[in-house]
């Protein structure tokens, strides 16, 4: 019963992409679609996939994301959660399949433009060294990130002075790669890292007396898609 | 027909690949660090089996369905022939890609509204607020910002404009909205930024990006191409805390209203619903 519910909310959320595909090819592009009957299985997929995944959140991630916020506040240890702020950051970060693409296309332009030999070698170390460099940042995003709802600091600050530092940075760096390091803040946030981090951060307001998760719940995402673009323009410019 | 049981068993095993290491984090924390067993641990194993499942079943369907279509449109749409100019004479203004706008615009916003781990965040946040804040309301604010982002991003590779020029004129508008906005909101605000772009719409977008770049003279598509993710990151942060004001304004001016109607109801309506919120956000 429940899981027709969510179901059907499944299907809700896919509609306006239906629409908007099916308006494109039909009235703007005026040609049938190819291959229909691939494309309703993949659309049942999908719907299935949104429903599972929904329900897997409510049971797996959100509580696990909780409980241990919850533990680590019980427990005190102020290392041991910033160590397991940072390791989450980077962890989920350096295997971040949208990174992978985006680090090797920053690998083809840096050679392009002749920064690094334009070998293949040169250019699979510059990747791994840009994805090490992103995952480091997401780090130490989260730790930072932690560390204000302990604190209760308001977001703000952080946010603005971050983005005068992006500003003044781009003021320095290569063209070249402004595009890419401002790319790089939005897609390291995964699909599965999202929910944790979210809970995290609910669970630690509401685990710590006088803090509100509404106001210091959240904000853990905003600090890990904005230092990536810190550090990848900083790496440009060192590299 | 045949190879999608395949291709079902190959993409959960690389799914399984990527949460191999959140899962041995997580566990590795929970044993080793805080030395606790986990309440409900089966509950929890079972909802990481649905995640696994509900995310293959969706990038399989989405590899089947929705990407070769919109990556093929966006690639027609933004080819010579359909745009109907020849754009080697350099002779071409902004106006002849409409469609392109309007395209961009429209799978930014569908694509936004589908996007799971907004889904999560949108959930998380009904919820704390009591309420307060509807997961739907806030999905969609977002996905507006995220479709002017992507309309926007899609004229400036048109025109050939420098990219840091939107962004830094974006952050300013961020940052005089941040001193109009309410406390509870910025950090949700800030936060809808990064859970935008992911699994759905990085790549009809990316793709979107690289046709443009590569139909129009005088684009380098590996320079040119990027920059649409970073303004769907950055325009939801202006729409939530938009919709949020507007939402104030809204309860401002019904409160208004009932003085007019029933004066002597007003301090009750508004005491009661003061109350509600200051409760929605302790709870």
């Amino acid at each position: 019963m429940r899981f027709g519910k969510l179901m059907l909310e499944s299907f809700r959320d896919l509609l306006p992409i239906i629409l908007v595909i099916a308006f494109f090819q039909l009235v703007v592009l005026q040609q049938p679609f190819p291959n229909l009957d691939k494309i309703l299985i993949g659309l049942v997929f999908v719907v299935l996939g949104l429903t599972f995944f929904i329900q897997g959140l409510e049971t797996g991630l959100f509580p696990i994301g909780e409980a241990m916020a919850y533990a680590f506040a019980r427990k005190g240890s102020l290392s041991a959660l910033l160590a397991f702020a940072f390791f989450l950051g980077f962890g989920t970060t350096a295997a971040e399949p949208a990174l992978i693409a985006v680090a090797d296309e920053a690998a083809t332009v840096a050679a392009e433009g002749l920064f690094i030999p334009n070998t293949k070698e040169a250019k699979a170390d510059y990747a791994m060294e840009l994805r090490l460099v992103v995952a480091l940042s997401v780090g130490a995003a989260l730790v930072l990130g932690v560390f204000r709802i302990l604190k209760g600091w308001p977001i703000h600050y952080f946010i603005i002075s971050g983005y005068l530092v992006v500003v003044g940075l781009t003021s320095f760096a290569n063209p070249a790669f402004v595009g890419i390091a401002y790319d790089s803040g939005g897609v390291t946030t995964s699909t599965i890292t999202v929910p944790l981090v979210t809970a995290l951060g609910v669970g630690l307001a509401h685990s710590i007396k006088g803090r509100n998760p509404m106001i210091d719940g959240f904000g853990l995402i905003a600090f890990a898609s904005l230092t990536p673009m810190i550090f990848v323009l900083c790496f440009s410019m060192i590299r | 027909m045949t190879e999608l049981p395949i291709r079902l068993l190959e993409t959960f095993l690389m799914t399984m690949r990527d949460v191999a290491p959140i899962v041995a984090i997580l566990f590795g924390f929970q044993y080793l660090v805080i030395r606790k067993h986990l309440p409900n641990l089966k509950k929890v194993l079972i909802g990481f089996f649905y995640v696994l499942v509900g995310l293959t079943l969706f990038l399989v369907g989405l590899e089947e369905a929705l990407f070769p279509v919109g990556k093929t449109m966006a690639q027609q749409l933004t080819a010579p022939d359909f745009i109907g100019v020849d754009l080697s004479l350099g002779k071409f203004d902004w106006t002849h890609f409409m469609w392109v706008y309007i395209f961009a615009a429209a799978i930014g916003f569908a694509t936004t509204v589908a996007e799971p781990s907004l889904i999560a965040v949108s959930l998380k946040a009904e919820e704390i607020s009591g309420g307060a804040l509807k997961a739907r309301g806030l999905r969609i604010a977002v996905a507006v910002g995220v479709a002017v982002g992507v309309g926007l991003g899609a004229y400036r590779i048109v025109s050939g404009t420098p990219l840091p020029f939107y962004i830094m004129v974006g952050y300013g508008i961020v940052i005089v909205q941040t001193f109009f906005s309410s406390k509870m909101i910025i950090p949700l605000a800030y936060d809808s930024g990064g859970v935008t772009t992911s699994t759905v719409t990085v790549p009809v977008v990316a793709a979107l990006g690289l046709g443009l770049a590569s139909t129009i003279p005088g684009r380098n598509p590996l320079l040119d191409g990027f920059g649409l993710i970073a303004f769907a990151s950055l325009f939801p942060v202006m729409s939530v805390l938009g919709y949020a004001m507007i939402g104030e304004h809204i309860a401002r001016y019904r409160a208004k209203k009932v003085t007019k109607k029933k004066s002597k109801d007003l301090h009750e309506t508004a005491s009661s619903w003061k109350r509600k919120r200051r409760q929605g956000g302790q709870t």
